[in-house]
């Protein structure tokens, strides 16, 4: 069966179930929606994005009271009161306040270490529940009751059934949305950061706006689930907002699948129903009453984590065929490129670089320059230094003291997306891709700064254009470098050396004008390594400058116009490859000295 | 406010935050060795105070069952392992820490009825059967991730907190239990009046903070502690097991929480999760130091605690409000100091 028929199945009997089922069960299904739109948003952050949050429930809850407080419309201050009555204002307002308050959350902790993200949401979620329960014109502990029902067209949803047809039509919308910005440039950008964050900077990924991008998602679908219970339940307090429930929606995500769309409907499934379940068994099994569920939740979680990290829905998925992966990419005119620098000139210049680890100098007063249409090497022993040199010139780290000019232009304090947006790209010594992902899409990542179409664009696909464009450049360079038989294979699949020449791919979507190669030839078979200087002999034909750093001398020697020597962090020779080759510290260096 | 109250809420202050402190440490030393971020270290408190309170009350304490069948499931994954790899010389030792000694402390809990014991003894008999839990959920929930993320590790802690809260609902009931203060003795210096309970839980941190000093500048086994904080692989191609390091860091943390809740219960009225609370100013006080550092953390807090003794004479509905948004100033502040390094995962 097709996943299209499978998803028909699916809708079809989404839109008879209210008529089939009970009205115990058709709660229980919207209380499966509400549950399934904060999972999603929790998807989006835990699994694709590799943070996490324990606050959404206070997010519902910021939804759910604003609409509750809003549409009750009593107590309202003068200048507010005209305002009052409406669920649509309750939404817009809850909307805006979850917005701000994700936002400046997200500010505080999104620059930090992955974890300050959950604590601080963790004492966020704490924070809210307390204040709910304490704020007199709120309800107190006891909540507002009396919240009107939403109606639609004139119609009055008053009824579980009824309701039922706008949840799920909000989680679907949801669903459709979330699919929708992965797979655009946007999310690409979001994917990449599991990669880490290094990469996505290098190829000129905003990361913090891509963390709050989908924090704020996730927080607003919370807050619209708020807004939904408010209507259905007719009435809030603080309880289903505390911090448990913020753990509980976590539980979803992760059981379910946290790195699937559909694994947020598959977890609040099935959390809900077992819920539901167990607070009707265990009690009576145990002879007491009260939250014993959450010692099988708890149980259950770390098993899921140590044996099927991955959750439900690739299980459930295995029961299906796969849908056969596309085997071509639509042609699509070409991006525009930047026009590329005059042979000969200086592209690249580097003033007494100096670089301290705390006592270590891992680079003393070295200069370089790199000339457009020209292949620079820089080699040396291991640890002598050049890795550093490469981080110090491309922005993941900033040198010491010296300054580093790129185009005329000073880059020294810049960060590695500055300097990628002038035109500098980058692979890596130690391979930074993102293995799950096809060949094509990591390559797409390169070409990030030529797209230009947001987050709203994308969630309603209308960047289709772009995309197609991205994708067909990023196809050309994957056939460029001659993986064209792997484009449609996951990264991770291929072999080291190949993982090296998509790195390379990659840079070069990105419409580079100066290359930086960490490595290109290890792990590379002869043939490889000849198609591979072809292709930088031809890059190089075409006015590119190359900094280059290798350890295969052949490479190096047949291909460099020139080479910088260096040993322990300094620079001990420069000149043509032959002139090098024949220098006394070079041969001291690398043969050991002749007592 | 004059400055009796002031006396009397900078008293508090200090006591909560000593409790606070010797958390926040217990919280930085795991993270440092393991990664985990330990959000279950406050059901350690609750489990040490109401173990404490069950004995007082002539009852035989759920927690017993917890560490008897927590030590069977360990002894279960573990003699299977050993079974396996054909390193049958481990077996003793398995058998030894998981079976006999929860034997070995079920049969002197139902000969030796607690209840009419001295305190001193009651408290070592709490912490004999709540302190084995911390490395045996160590084995359990986390060694088999141990190579995980720092993420996966808090889901994992938080899934940790979940069952032993719900364990603790079980075992403890709803109701919050108090047990005796230590001494009844009271000091008098001019306007302030300090407590037998003041000086012991100020008494007895300090202790700790000076035995854990000790410990980690002194011992072969402090040291190793250390080296796996600053490099795990490291410290493994040097011979250290980071397991045992694991373990190790996850038995003192439950020594200083289940010793925290012992000192604790007499002030504050200790109910199956008001551990998860008091873990959690722990924290604030140990991200105040950027769950690394341990002075800082230590003086982090002591500041929550007199924070939360002044909001709750002024505010003091919103005394947990506060105490949580601190947080903020201090995220801001380190977001402005710290340059983000990438995490290695």
């Amino acid at each position: 069966m097709a996943p299209r028929l499978l998803l028909g199945i699916f809708l079809a009997l989404v839109a008879v179930a209210p008529h089939v089922v009970s009205e115990f069960h058709v709660t229980l299904l919207n209380y499966i929606g509400l549950s399934a739109l904060v999972a999603l948003g929790l998807v989006l952050l835990t699994g694709v994005g590799g943070l996490t949050s324990f606050g959404q429930a206070a997010f519902v809850g910021l939804g759910a009271y604003a609409t509750a407080y809003l549409s009750i419309g009593e107590g309202l201050p003068g200048w507010l009161s005209m305002l009052g009555g409406s669920p649509w204002l309750g939404l817009l307002v809850g909307l805006l306040v979850t917005a701000v308050v994700a936002y400046v959350l997200g500010l505080l902790t999104l620059g930090l270490s992955g974890h300050f993200l959950p604590l601080g949401t963790l004492a966020w979620g704490l924070s809210l529940y307390f204040l709910f329960g304490n704020l007199q014109f709120l309800g107190g502990h006891t909540g507002l009751a009396g919240i009107p029902a939403l109606s639609l067209f004139g119609y009055p949803l008053k009824e579980g059934r009824s309701f039922f047809y706008v949840i799920w039509g909000v989680v679907l919308g949801a669903v459709w949305l979330s699919k929708n910005l992965l797979d655009s440039r946007e999310g690409r950008a979001i994917r990449a950061l599991k990669g880490g964050v290094v990469m996505a900077e290098a190829m000129g990924v905003d990361t913090t706006r891509s963390k709050t991008v989908i924090f704020l998602v996730a927080a607003l679908f919370s807050c619209v689930s708020g807004w939904l219970y408010a209507h259905m339940q007719r009435f809030v307090n603080p309880t289903p907002f505390g911090l448990h429930l913020g753990i509980e929606y976590l539980f979803m995500a992760v059981v379910g699948g946290a790195g699937h769309v559909w694994g947020a409907v598959v977890g609040a499934a099935v959390i809900t129903v077992l819920k539901q379940w167990l607070q009707d068994l265990l009690p009576s099994l145990l002879g007491a009453s009260g939250n014993f569920e959450m010692i099988v939740f708890g149980i259950m979680m770390i098993v899921v984590l140590q044996r099927a990290r991955e959750g439900l829905w690739p299980m459930l998925t295995r029961l299906v065929p796969q849908r056969s992966t596309p085997s071509a990419i639509e042609d699509a005119p070409a991006l525009a490129r930047k026009a590329l620098p005059e042979p000969g000139k200086v592209l690249l210049e580097a003033r007494s670089i100096v670089k301290r680890f705390g006592g270590l100098v891992a680079n003393n007063n070295l200069d370089l320059t790199v000339k457009a249409g020209e292949v620079m090497a820089l080699i040396g022993p291991n640890g002598a230094g050049k890795s550093t040199m490469f981080n110090c010139i491309s922005g993941v780290d900033s040198a010491t003291e010296g300054e580093v000019l790129f185009c005329g232009q000073e880059v020294t304090r810049l960060n590695s997306r500055q300097i990628a947006r002038l035109g500098m790209s980058r692979t890596f010594q130690h391979v930074r891709l993102l293995p799950a992902m096809s060949v094509l899409e990591n390559v797409a990542i390169g070409g990030h700064l030529r797209g230009s179409k947001g987050v709203f664009p994308a969630m309603l696909h209308l960047e289709r254009m772009e995309e197609k464009r991205l994708l067909a450049e990023a196809a050309r360079q994957v056939e460029r470098v001659g993986l064209k038989d792997s484009m449609f294979e996951a990264a991770g699949s291929l072999a080291l050396g190949q993982q090296r020449t998509l790195e390379i791919a990659r840079a070069l979507c990105a419409d580079p004008c100066l290359l930086l190669l960490d490595e290109p030839a290890a792990g590379l078979r002869y043939l490889e390594k000849q198609a591979l200087a072809e292709l930088l002999r031809k890059l190089r034909s075409e006015g590119m400058g190359i900094l280059l750093v290798e350890h295969d001398m052949d490479f190096v020697m047949g291909l460099a116009d020139r080479v910088v020597v260096m040993e322990f962090g300094e620079k001990i020779a420069e000149g043509l490859p032959e002139e090098v080759q024949r220098n006394p510290a070079v041969l001291e260096a690398y043969l050991g000295g002749v007592d | 406010m004059d400055l009796q109250i002031a006396l009397l809420l900078g008293q508090d202050g200090i006591t909560n935050g000593a409790i606070y402190a010797l958390l926040s440490l217990a919280l930085v030393l795991v993270f440092a060795v393991t990664r985990v971020i330990y959000i279950p270290q406050g059901e350690f408190v609750a489990y040490g105070a109401l173990t404490l309170a069950s004995f007082q009350a002539g009852k035989t304490p759920g927690t017993l069952w917890l560490l008897i069948a927590a030590g069977i499931a360990v002894a279960i994954l573990d003699l299977h392992q050993v079974l396996r790899a054909r390193t049958l010389r481990k077996i003793p030792r398995i058998v030894g820490w998981n079976l006999l000694y929860p034997a070995i402390a079920a049969a002197v809990v139902f000969l030796l009825k607690p209840g009419e014991l001295p305190l001193l003894a009651q408290i070592i008999l709490a912490l004999v059967l709540v302190v084995p839990l911390g490395p045996m959920i160590y084995r359990l929930a986390y060694q088999p991730l141990a190579e995980a993320s720092v993420l996966v590790l808090l889901i994992v802690s938080v899934a940790v907190h979940f069952a032993m809260t719900g364990l603790g609902l079980l075992f403890f009931g709803a109701e919050g239990s108090r047990t005796p203060a230590f001494s009844d003795a009271s000091f008098e210096f001019g306007l302030l009046t300090v407590t037998g309970q003041t000086v012991w839980v100020l008494g007895a941190s300090l202790f700790l903070i000076v035995a854990l000093y000790l410990f980690f500048e002194r011992t072969i086994y402090g040291k190793a502690l250390r080296a796996t904080a600053m490099n795990r692989t490291g410290a493994r191609l040097m011979g250290i097991s980071t397991v045992m390091a694991g373990k190790l860091s996850f038995l003192l943390a439950a020594l200083i929480g289940a010793f925290s809740g012992v000192l604790i219960a007499p002030i504050t009225t200790i109910y199956y999760d008001t551990g998860f609370l008091i873990g959690l100013k722990g924290f604030v006080g140990a991200i105040v130091g950027g769950l690394g550092s341990y002075p800082i953390a230590a003086a982090g807090a002591i500041l929550v605690g007199l924070l939360e003794a002044f909001s709750s004479f002024w505010a003091s509905a919103f005394k947990e409000v506060i105490v949580f948004t601190v947080i903020i100033p201090v995220l801001i502040w380190l977001s402005l100091t710290t340059r983000h390094v990438e995490e290695e995962e």
